[in-house]
């Protein structure tokens, strides 16, 4: 009900704009619809010089040309207008999120108690606030102090409080955003004007949208086209003139039949639509929660071959999960599956939950209450990499290899060769090994396994069909990647990944002619998202990530990489589409046309009247009403795009040409015919 | 008929045949490496770079490219216009010519510079020898070789990466000229002075017609060296006004057939040099054969429209349209030679093109307004018609979901800029020149015919002279202040326009990285994007022609059948 309310405000909000956008101003924007806007304009006055018996063709038939033009104007404003509304819609709501709201202005980060009230407005980037629950950040900035949950629901539409802390990788907070607990204490990064919500609001509304590359290059043809066919059109007054002179017969065409023709054939259909297809493509990538910096971020998303995806969370499931209990020569199963179990007990981590799970599965071992068994939990730490149980004088623990051999070595055990082996071994399979001990005794390994989520194999395939390269990107060790890369089918990884790494490999590969996309969120990964062509930065990432990126993605999610390609490659083939069947079109149009207009002069080019049209003006009439009603026929197309395969360049041509090219041709043909039978029928003709 | 298709077939075989060891040829001679005739010319070559004082390894950027083939044009355009201006009173000048007018002059040296050749003079009554020879034999070879460079410093655009230059237009037009055309024409013109072709200083020969007993007077001159050139540069500009339909220059069918290849030869096989240059013989492969499918086209419509485009009258011969036509060419290489000459922008002639059936001549007029692309001229031809795949790969390369690329290079807005230019100009300046000769009140005096026919001659004159080609559809009085000025004027604009966006296109191109190819690029190579290039250079001249052309040869074909 709410959304078919804002369908409705939309839409009455484009008819409107399709009225104020018939400022010459605006027009001229359009080159090609600005030659229509001329031609209706002079139609128009055609039809006024009527009034004083200045006759150029019947003074009813002029107003109709002139009035099927203006339509044809309005209707590629109203197509512009129906795709700005999405975002202009959602721009008035993040607008209200940007309120000029009081802040405290610190003089410095150490005394939060000294301070001026200032508005957000005029602070500077440098300025330290300091804000406490229930308070709205006044401005993009950084946590230079505290830690506090923060609902960004008025940015990313998720509820879910986040937090926000200083230092590390999660201290970036957005102004227009409300704290829900404690208190921060923020430097300014971004003036009133520059902020991230400043620049969402123009993204979203396109405001700021300069014309893409490809559109320009676009418009370039459009207008070269235009130009062709405005010297066609002309020369056909003198042409028509020096013909019926020589043919002793008929007259000269008229100007509002010269200025019928062009409009037929300048390429109106894409030109009243292109800027519509650009908007909602962006509008598209906004859905998905993507913000977008540049129009050239979405078109260099189309061209990207080579995705470097995470590992983790695109390519495997988040969390590992325990799948056998190895133990040890001498140590039974259900013995392993006992002590890794008390051991995990305690431990919230996904993992440890897995291993409880799984000795339960196993050996139908519960799950004990850790009080009533007395126990003490040892947690994990950076330092000794291992977690576990102090229980009844035992010390039970688990964790890397690594680290529990020294733990044991400490306890004055020895580190079997045996272990050693299944540690290898698990991590040659792609697995991750946990070893786990009591006392000085090593009992055996956990093997640890990362899940490849169901259907990114299929994909990666699909991927690779369109020439679309995958790399997973990984911590792990190389043995470890390539057992994984090989399950998933991604084409290549990089294990063991660093900052440096990364933007070692997106160097190589771009020199090497590819074009490559990435995400990231921590500050380290600010130089491979500078360098890479498609960056996309996680919304919970710091804001040097931010900034080096030139999209973000508001849900943070790392498969909306190939979310975004999809976008790009949909928004380049839907221009390309309505192109084609804008051109092909014109075939029609002419046929439709030609003979009837030379009529009087050589009765015999009937012959090329193979449409058996009923006269000269039904066949002008009916070919530029098809010209008007076509721009609204497409409005959806435009809007939703064309529809997207992964498949090859040639598959996706064939199809795309027999589509568009090929129906660009017939359908013109039937609908003038139609349209002329009509007319015909109304009488008109 | 069966005849005609073995000639035909036996042309188009032995010219793909010697095209492809010329292509290669030509490659190693424009990337200096050793080739065939490197012994005998190299120290020639090095000689005349001393003494212009160059230096092979200094390459130029886009501006400075320009600025050498303007300039060089330029001067060429001063040079013969004054030759002809001063012949009265220079040597070799036996029949005493004056000077012509000095619109006539400015037509004559625009159309060679331009490599149009469009004569609105007649050689044997307008120009001396000298004139002949060292204005217009001269720039026969320099307008060829200009475009030839052009179109490799185009090529290099697509083979180097971030870089500035785009080779020297010296050195592309000293190899050129060295290695290709003049041993070639050296050749070909001792080959047609042993068919029975002229070449002589003496004086105009008198003779006595044996059936009349009249006192003629038979035109010479140093003709065969010219003609040779004439056909290889895709000039056409005759030494005789009669051009190859007079028998001294075009004395046998075996001169007619090899002048015939020769038209053809070097277009042919830049289309495999391009390829070579490139490194992707398929991407030479794919535009040699849009131009082997249209030229083929074009031809079997034009032979049959001959062959079954008149009336038949009962008792008589069903000879075909045999009017405008040499009897020892008759119909089939007629018809062969005004298609070769129409798609390369060759514009020499073998028979009358204004007495072809009114389809045939549609055809010839057409294969001119798609732009000189079916093989089009020297140089030229390729690099119109490349323009002609950019805008394919434009329209077609979106819908694969990727911004185009040709051969590795994205295509940006400025490529695109370039490139409307090399496409729009010829057609609107075809069409802006019709339609202001149309719009001269004495315009219907200078046509020998009314009706529809009438202005076809009117837009054949433009069309050849609006995209360089140089043939005349005969029937149009040519001669006039206002046809000379606006056609020179015309004629130079086409041709240096795109030449110009051409250089700097090859400029931007070379500066981009090199993009890699993947299973999602659009393959320029494959039947299905031969077909659509076909289809676009197609759609693009009917679109703008087909106005223009109901009122002309279809409205003749119309009134004429029914």
């Amino acid at each position: 009900m709410e959304n078919n309310e804002l369908n409705k405000n939309i839409l009455i909000d484009a008819i409107r704009q399709s009225f104020t956008k018939l400022s010459p101003r605006v027009q001229l924007k359009n080159p090609v619809m600005f030659v229509v806007f001329v031609g209706a304009i002079m139609t128009t006055a055609l039809y006024l010089l009527s009034f004083a018996q200045i006759n150029d063709e019947g003074a009813g038939y002029t107003l109709a040309i002139a009035l099927i033009l203006w339509f044809t104007v309005l209707f590629a404003n109203f197509a512009e207008a129906i795709a700005e509304g999405r975002g202009r819609a959602q721009a008035d709501s993040l607008r209200s999120a940007r309120k000029d709201v009081k802040a405290r202005k610190l003089k410095s980060s150490a005394d939060v108690a000294v301070y001026t009230e200032v508005p957000s407005s005029s602070l500077k980037k440098g300025d330290i606030v300091y804000v406490k629950s229930g308070e709205q950040i006044p401005i993009d900035g950084d946590v230079i102090e505290g830690a506090a949950s923060v609902d960004e629901s008025a940015i990313t539409g998720e509820s879910a409080p986040v937090i926000r802390e200083s230092g590390g990788d999660r201290s970036a907070v957005t102004g227009g955003t409300t704290l829900m607990s404690d208190w921060l204490v923020i430097q300014v990064t971004a003036e009133a004007g520059e902020s991230f919500l400043d620049k969402m609001i123009a993204m979203v509304e396109g405001a700021s949208r300069k014309k893409t590359p490809n559109e320009v290059a676009l418009q370039i043809l459009l207008i070269a086209l235009t130009i062709i066919f405005l010297v066609v059109s002309a020369t056909l007054l003198p042409f028509s003139y020096f013909a019926s002179k020589q043919a002793g017969a008929g007259t000269g065409i008229s100007i509002t039949n010269v200025i019928a023709l062009l409009v037929c054939l300048a390429p109106t259909t894409i030109g009243a639509l292109l800027s519509a297809i650009g908007i909602a493509g962006m509008s598209r990538l906004n859905q998905a929660n993507v913000l977008a910096m540049s129009g050239r971020a979405i078109e260099a998303a189309g061209d990207v071959d080579v995705l470097l995806l995470d590992k983790t969370g695109t390519i495997t499931l988040g969390n590992r999960q325990a799948s056998v209990f190895i133990p040890i020569t001498g140590v039974t199963e259900k013995a392993l599956a006992d002590a890794a179990q008390l051991s995990s007990l305690a431990d919230e981590t996904a993992e440890g939950r897995s291993i409880v799970v799984l000795a339960k599965e196993r050996f139908d071992l519960r799950g004990r209450d850790i009080k009533a068994l007395g126990a003490s939990f040892v947690p994990f730490t950076a330092k000794t990499r291992m977690s576990g149980i102090d229980f009844q004088g035992q010390q039970i623990r688990k964790g890397a290899a690594e680290a529990v051999k020294a733990f044991v070595l400490a306890n004055g055990g020895d580190y079997p060769e045996e272990c050693q082996e299944i540690v290898k071994k698990v991590a040659n399979d792609g697995g991750t090994p946990l070893v786990v001990a009591r006392n000085n005794q090593v009992l055996g390994v956990i093997y640890l396994k990362d899940v490849v989520k169901n259907g990114v194999k299929e994909r990666f395939e699909d991927l690779r069909k369109m020439g679309i390269k995958t790399i997973m990107i990984t911590g792990d060790n190389p043995m470890t990647a390539a057992a994984i890369a090989a399950e998933a089918g991604v084409d290549d990884f990089l294990a063991e990944a660093t900052p440096e790494a990364k933007l070692a490999l997106i160097r190589d590969y771009q020199a090497k002619g590819h074009l490559v996309a990435m995400t990231g969120d921590g500050t380290n990964d600010a130089p491979a998202l500078a360098q890479a062509d498609v960056a996309v930065a996680m919304n919970t990432g710091t804001q040097a990530a931010k900034e080096a990126g030139n999209m973000v993605d508001l849900d943070s999610s790392p498969t909306k990489l190939i979310d975004i390609v999809r976008i790009g490659k949909q928004l380049l083939m839907t221009r390309g589409a309505l192109t084609t069947f804008s051109v092909a079109n014109d075939v029609a149009k002419y046929f439709a046309i030609i003979p009837v207009l030379f009529f009087s002069i050589y009765p015999q080019l009937m012959g090329l009247n193979i449409m058996g049209l009923t006269s000269a003006k039904s066949a002008i009439l009916a070919a530029i009403i098809y010209n008007a009603l076509i721009i609204i026929a497409l409005i959806p197309l435009a809007l939703k795009g064309v529809k997207y395969q992964e498949v090859a360049a040639g598959k996706l041509l064939q199809r795309n040409l027999l589509i568009y090219g090929l129906g660009g041709l017939v359908a013109p043909f039937v609908a003038i015919k139609l349209l002329d039978m009509l007319l015909t029928v109304l009488g008109l003709g | 008929m069966s005849q005609v298709i073995i000639v035909d077939g036996l042309y188009l075989v032995i010219l793909v045949a010697l095209s492809i060891p010329l292509g290669n040829y030509l490659v190693k001679v424009m990337t200096g490496k050793r080739a065939f005739l490197s012994p005998l010319m190299l120290p020639l070559e090095r000689m005349i770079y001393r003494l212009m004082g160059i230096r092979e390894e200094d390459e130029m950027s886009p501006g400075h490219y320009v600025l050498a083939v303007m300039v060089f044009s330029g001067l060429g355009l001063i040079f013969v216009f004054g030759l002809q201006m001063l012949q009265a009173s220079l040597p070799f000048n036996p029949e005493n010519l004056a000077a012509p007018s000095w619109d006539l002059a400015f037509n004559t040296a625009a159309s060679f510079v331009s490599n149009t050749n469009w004569q609105a003079y007649s050689g044997e009554s307008s120009l001396s020898y000298l004139t002949q020879a060292l204005a217009l034999g001269v720039w026969n070879f320099l307008s060829a070789a200009t475009g030839i460079a052009v179109l490799f410093a185009l090529l290099r655009g697509f083979i180097e990466t971030k870089k500035t230059t785009i080779g020297s237009f010296w050195v592309d037009l000293i190899r050129v000229s060295l290695y290709l055309l003049i041993p070639l024409s050296l050749v070909f013109s001792l080959v047609l002075v042993a068919q029975g072709g002229v070449q002589t200083i003496s004086p105009y020969h008198e003779i006595v017609a044996l059936e009349t007993g009249i006192t003629q007077s038979i035109p010479l001159g140093p003709a065969a060296s010219q003609i040779a050139i004439k056909q290889l540069g895709t000039n056409g500009g005759g030494f005789f006004g009669m051009n190859s339909a007079f028998p001294l220059e075009n004395p046998t069918a075996l001169s007619n057939f090899l002048q015939l290849l020769s038209i053809l030869l070097i277009p042919a096989s830049l289309c495999v040099a391009f390829g070579k240059a490139v490194g992707d013989m398929k991407q030479g492969r794919a535009i040699y054969l849009v131009m082997l499918i249209l030229f083929v086209g074009a031809l079997a419509a034009v032979t049959i429209s001959e062959t079954i485009g008149v009336p038949l009258v009962p008792g008589v011969l069903d000879s075909g349209n045999l009017e405008g036509k040499e009897i020892i060419h008759g119909v089939g290489t007629s018809a062969l030679w005004g298609t070769a000459t129409t798609a390369a922008s060759n514009g020499s002639v073998n028979a009358m093109h204004d007495s072809f059936t009114p389809l045939a001549g549609l055809v010839l007029m057409f294969l001119m307004q798609i732009g000189e692309v079916v093989f089009g001229g020297v140089g030229s031809g390729l690099y119109g018609m490349i323009g002609f795949v950019i805008l394919t790969v434009f329209m077609a390369g979106l819908m694969v979901g990727r911004t185009p690329e040709y051969l590795g290079k994205k295509v940006e807005p400025f490529d695109m800029k370039m490139v409307c230019l090399i496409v729009l100009v010829p057609p609107v300046f075809t069409l802006l020149g019709t339609a202001l000769a149309v719009l001269m009140p004495q315009a219907s005096d200078w046509l020998t015919n009314s009706g529809p026919h009438g202005f076809s001659e009117i837009l054949y004159a433009f069309s050849s002279m609006g995209n360089n080609n140089g043939s005349a559809f005969g029937g149009f009085a040519a001669n006039t202040v206002f046809t000379n000025v606006v056609g020179g004027l015309i004629m130079l604009i086409v041709r240096f326009v795109p030449l110009v966006a051409v250089v700097f296109l090859a400029g931007n191109l070379a500066n981009k990285k090199m993009v890699a190819k993947t299973e999602g690029t659009l393959s320029t190579s494959n039947a299905l994007f031969i077909g659509l290039l076909i289809a676009i250079v197609l759609l693009i001249g009917a679109l703008s022609f087909l106005p223009a052309l109901a009122l002309g040869p279809i409205a003749d074909y119309f009134t004429a059948v029914i």
